[in-house]
């Protein structure tokens, strides 16, 4: 009990350096730019997938529900607020969390245990400035984009369904996709994968830097973050959904 | 003569998970000074380089560098002080993603209180590593470099700022016997043509042997003996840790006349 305390507490440590970074110089923005490009482009083919997929099953698990109350044109109404409220920021988190929040431990913690941290900290870096911060802000920047697009092709998996199986009308789909969505949704919706991706890239990080003992330390660290980033998101969805619900 | 203290030690103690990886060190080096630091495996050497620099914080005790106490100095207060240091890593401490020409480049152009104008980077560079015989690797990644290149490219790194004092982790640790002499010629050469205050840790007697007795010929490019009042022979002091303890500190008179069995166990065995 005291080793977890002890482990928040360097936790909160480092996302306090953290977050004070993003405001100091230097700024390394072409570091941000890649990791831009590795979490974002890097995950778009997977984030693609999963989203119009999850629409898809959506749509199927729900018709058959909707069937029974004579209710099969609230298809679309149903897709999106599931999608955009809870399944999309989700699930793209998890996605992004078993992709990036490894590949940042990873990367970080082989840094850390060939000296390469200490080099870095030897000649004038200050890897939170370096290493996490353009990392934090890359991830805050993209996760948010990824869970719209993931979104958005979610809900047209779900139409795709309506037109061809349940033998709804694009209009009516669309209509009530879109009539079903309160700005509460949205910003439920925003609010998530912008937290979801803090939680991410600062355990990704986190255990990076804690890496010790050679190749298997660089494994455990990696395993580590992709468990308690995963777990970290389902707590924060816990609590951001019950502030949303009673707004 | 008394010279500046550019690393001083105060009953500095570290401790990692209850641990002690130093123990109550005290120890004061001076500009100009060759320090030989000899110790096993886990004797707490590296550390100690980490704790002179400020990259490890000690639990107890006061830690100077060049005369400034940096025991509680924040990160980024350290890094004018750390400009001024040269560090060799045990095992090069290379940036694995950035080319030969970057890696050495990197303190020119990150360490703030440098400033080294961008025309000037390219040039420092080719003469660092001309300066380890590399100068024909700039492209290369450190993957594509052997154990001892890389070695190599560590010292050109740690000696491209020309600091005046350059801390050297192990420099010879797991190389074949020619490649740790080309590099201890290396080190000598850095010390000697640079004058630099060479603070070296390692568990081969011979290099402290080397760097106590020998210097850099620059007309015939190789080490030589040195002759008698060369400040190899004269200012070269040694130290021995065991377990996060120092146990001896003085000249090499001192260290071969030691009667404690540590001590003359780990260095008679190599003379």
């Amino acid at each position: 009990m005291k080793q977890l305390i002890l482990t928040l507490q360097d936790f909160l440590y480092l996302a306090g350096r953290a977050f004070r970074a993003i405001f100091r110089r230097p700024h390394y923005f072409a570091d941000q730019s890649i990791q831009a490009d590795v979490i974002g482009v890097g995950s778009l083919p997977i984030v693609m997938l999963i989203g119009t997929f999850s629409g898809v099953v959506m749509a199927l698990q729900m018709s058959r529900a909707l069937s029974t109350y004579g209710a099969v044109s609230k298809t679309g109404e149903i897709v999106a607020i599931t999608l955009i409220r809870e399944m999309g920021p989700v699930l793209t988190a998890l996605l992004v969390a078993g992709r990036n929040a490894s590949g940042i431990a990873s990367e970080i913690g082989s840094m850390k245990v060939t000296e390469q941290i200490d080099a870095m900290r030897a000649l004038g870096t200050d890897p939170i400035l370096k290493l996490v911060k353009p990392r934090l802000i890359a991830t805050s920047l993209v996760l948010p984009l990824l869970t719209v697009l993931a979104d958005f092709l979610g809900i047209a998996g779900g139409f795709l369904i309506a037109y061809f199986m349940l033998n709804l009308t694009a209009s009516q789909y669309w209509t009530s996709a879109y009539q079903a969505l309160e700005y509460n949704d949205i910003a439920q919706g925003l609010v998530k994968p912008f937290l979801f991706a803090v939680v991410i890239s600062l355990v990704g990080c986190f255990y990076g830097l804690r890496t010790t003992g050679g190749t298997q330390g660089v494994g455990l660290s990696t395993t580590q973050a992709v468990v308690v980033a995963s777990v970290w998101i389902f707590v924060i969805d816990v609590f951001v959904t019950q502030v949303f619900v009673n707004l | 003569m008394s010279t500046a203290s550019v690393v001083r030690f105060e009953h500095v103690s570290v401790e990692f998970d209850g641990d002690l990886a130093l123990n109550d060190v005290s120890f004061d080096v001076r500009a100009g000074e060759t320090r030989v630091i000899l110790g096993a495996a886990g004797s707490g050497k590296t550390v100690l380089l980490k704790v002179a620099m400020g990259l490890v914080r000690p639990s107890a005790g006061r830690v100077f560098l060049f005369d400034t106490n940096i025991t509680h100095l924040r990160e980024r207060d350290l890094f004018s002080l750390r400009s001024r240091v040269g560090i060799l890593f045990q095992e090069g401490g290379l940036f694995d993603s950035l080319t030969i020409e970057e890696n050495v480049a990197y303190p020119l152009v990150n360490q703030a209180s440098i400033k080294c104008p961008a025309e000037e980077v390219l040039p420092r560079v080719n003469q660092a590593l001309q300066f380890v015989e590399l100068g024909h690797t700039l492209a290369k990644v450190p993957s594509e470099l052997s154990g001892g290149m890389r070695r190599r490219v560590g010292i050109a790194r740690a000696g491209v700022t020309e600091p005046p004092l350059v801390l050297y982790d192990s420099p010879t640790a797991g190389l074949d016997p020619i490649t740790a002499n080309t590099i201890m010629a290396l080190v000598v050469k850095q010390r000697d043509l640079r004058n630099i205050t060479p603070i070296i840790v390692t568990h081969r007697a011979q290099d402290g042997y080397l760097l106590a007795n020998y210097c850099w010929n620059t007309a015939e490019s190789k080490v030589e003996r040195a002759t008698a009042g060369h400040r190899a022979t004269e200012q070269t002091e040694y130290m021995v840790m065991c377990e996060g303890k120092l146990v001896f500190q003085g000249p090499e008179e001192a260290l071969s006349a030691s009667s404690d069995p540590y001590v003359s166990k780990f260095v008679r065995r190599n003379h």
